[in-house]
């Protein structure tokens, strides 16, 4: 398969970007490319033109401070994955980033290429949301409860790049995803985390963007517990159904994911 | 269009080519290098996986523009001087491949999985083959091939 024709620039830092995406209201930043690229091939995308990001150094780092993880976008899954600092300090996403994909779409994915594209069934977008991260820009931050705003949008504005996430440190936190046998993609992914803050339960592939389950997080800030999500029945209505799973059987894999992050989460 | 330079295989390249053309066309027609395969096209099956920058990357998920100024590596280059490479060897040994069509991804994604993580067991196999389909279901002996490559490569075969 092959895209529609564009121009490719491969930006010298952030500022460059910039520049570059000022100069042409259809250009497009790629990241990692590996959802925007298999879009492009089924030209369902057609960006006039393509502005690399992804080598650049500025953007690629992990500090872990004593409360938070700052992570820069183009970051990519597998540096993530087996960073000690990330394992050290939130395992659950260093676990998750390890789940995304393949080892060779780890090896190009990027955490902001992830977050800007906001693909409901994604992974990341669950940790964010579940974590209560912030989502820096070369503009302004963003929280993470302000910034997915449907399926495959969000609220980032024209010209404006994601330069680092930062996920505060919770206490306890884990991640279960029921992936498609095929794709790797959630059927439905389930984050809980338990922070100074409260308790956040956050879910992704179930419906068309990520969102989060107060009914959980309620009975789990009154008992972090397995049981005290596993009576919670969750509305079919508004889920994602497909040839890989109806709506009704989403629903019920969320409460069934939910128990076992919160299970994997405590121990 | 642009000029694209990459080194491939150990060789330097300078090819004009589109800002569109993926890096797996790129190696297949351009360079003729047709070891490298494309499967499903859509970045699930990984017969295209080649090394750019020693890393496994699915080939027909990157531009061609986007390898510019990297190292690549394709299966036509694993063999040194004649000699194939250990994990060439152990799929021949190991009976690894059946209609061979998913084999040059398998060793390209085996070789860079080895390389992660010297010490293997079957089961981290599997889970490390995951982006990579065997459409005669061979994975029996694909498994044993890479248990064994890694064994010989920890031996100091390579």
């Amino acid at each position: 398969m092959i895209p529609y024709a564009f121009q490719y620039a491969r930006a010298k830092s952030v500022a460059d970007a910039e520049a570059l995406l000022k100069k042409s209201p259809e250009a497009k930043l790629l990241a990692g490319g590996q959802t925007l690229i298999a879009t492009m091939k089924m030209r369902l995308a057609n960006p006039t033109e393509l502005v690399d990001i992804a080598g650049l150094k500025e953007l690629s780092f992990i500090r872990a401070g004593g409360d938070a993880v700052a992570i820069g976008a183009a970051t990519k899954h597998h540096e993530v994955a087996d960073s000690a600092d990330v394992k050290r300090a939130i395992p659950a996403l260093a676990g998750l980033a390890q789940k995304i994909g393949d080892p060779a779409v780890r090896h190009m994915g990027t955490l902001g290429g992830s977050l800007a594209n906001n693909d409901p069934a994604a992974d990341y977008p669950a940790a964010v949301l579940g974590l209560g991260a912030s989502i820096k820009t070369n503009k302004r931050s963003i929280a993470a409860d302000d910034f997915f705003t449907g399926m495959f949008s969000t609220a980032l504005q024209d010209g404006e790049i994601i330069t680092e996430v930062s996920f505060p440190v919770p206490e306890r936190a884990a991640y279960q995803k029921f992936p498609n046998p095929a794709s790797r993609y959630a059927m439905v992914g389930v984050f809980v985390a338990k922070t100074k803050s409260g308790v956040r339960v956050a879910v992704t592939g179930a419906a068309p963007c990520v969102f989060r389950m107060p009914e959980m997080e309620a009975a789990l800030a009154r008992k972090f517990a397995p049981e005290s999500v596993a009576g919670i029945k969750v509305d079919e209505s508004g889920m994602n159904s497909d040839i890989h799973g109806s709506a009704e059987y989403r629903a019920h894999l969320v409460t069934v994911m939910a128990k076992r992050a919160v299970a994997d989460a405590a121990k | 269009m642009a000029v694209v330079k990459m080194t491939v295989n150990g060789k330097p390249v300078s090819l004009e080519t589109e800002d569109r053309t993926l890096l797996v066309y790129f190696l297949r027609e351009q360079l003729r290098l047709t070891g490298t395969h494309i499967g499903c096209d859509t970045s699930q099956c990984g017969a295209c996986v080649v090394h750019v920058n020693g890393k496994a990357v699915k080939s027909c998920t990157m531009f061609a523009v986007q390898a510019e100024g990297a190292n690549v590596t394709t299966i036509e280059g694993l063999a040194k001087d004649g000699k194939l490479h250990p994990v060439q060897e152990a799929f021949r040994d190991n009976h690894g491949l059946q209609c061979g069509f998913c084999t040059p991804g398998m060793i390209m994604t085996a070789v860079d999985m080895i390389r992660r993580k010297p010490k293997l067991d079957r089961d981290t196999i599997r889970h490390e083959l995951e982006g990579n389909i065997c459409r005669c279901t061979g994975y029996h002996n694909i498994v044993s091939a890479i248990e064994d490559a890694s064994k010989r490569m920890a031996g100091g075969a390579a």
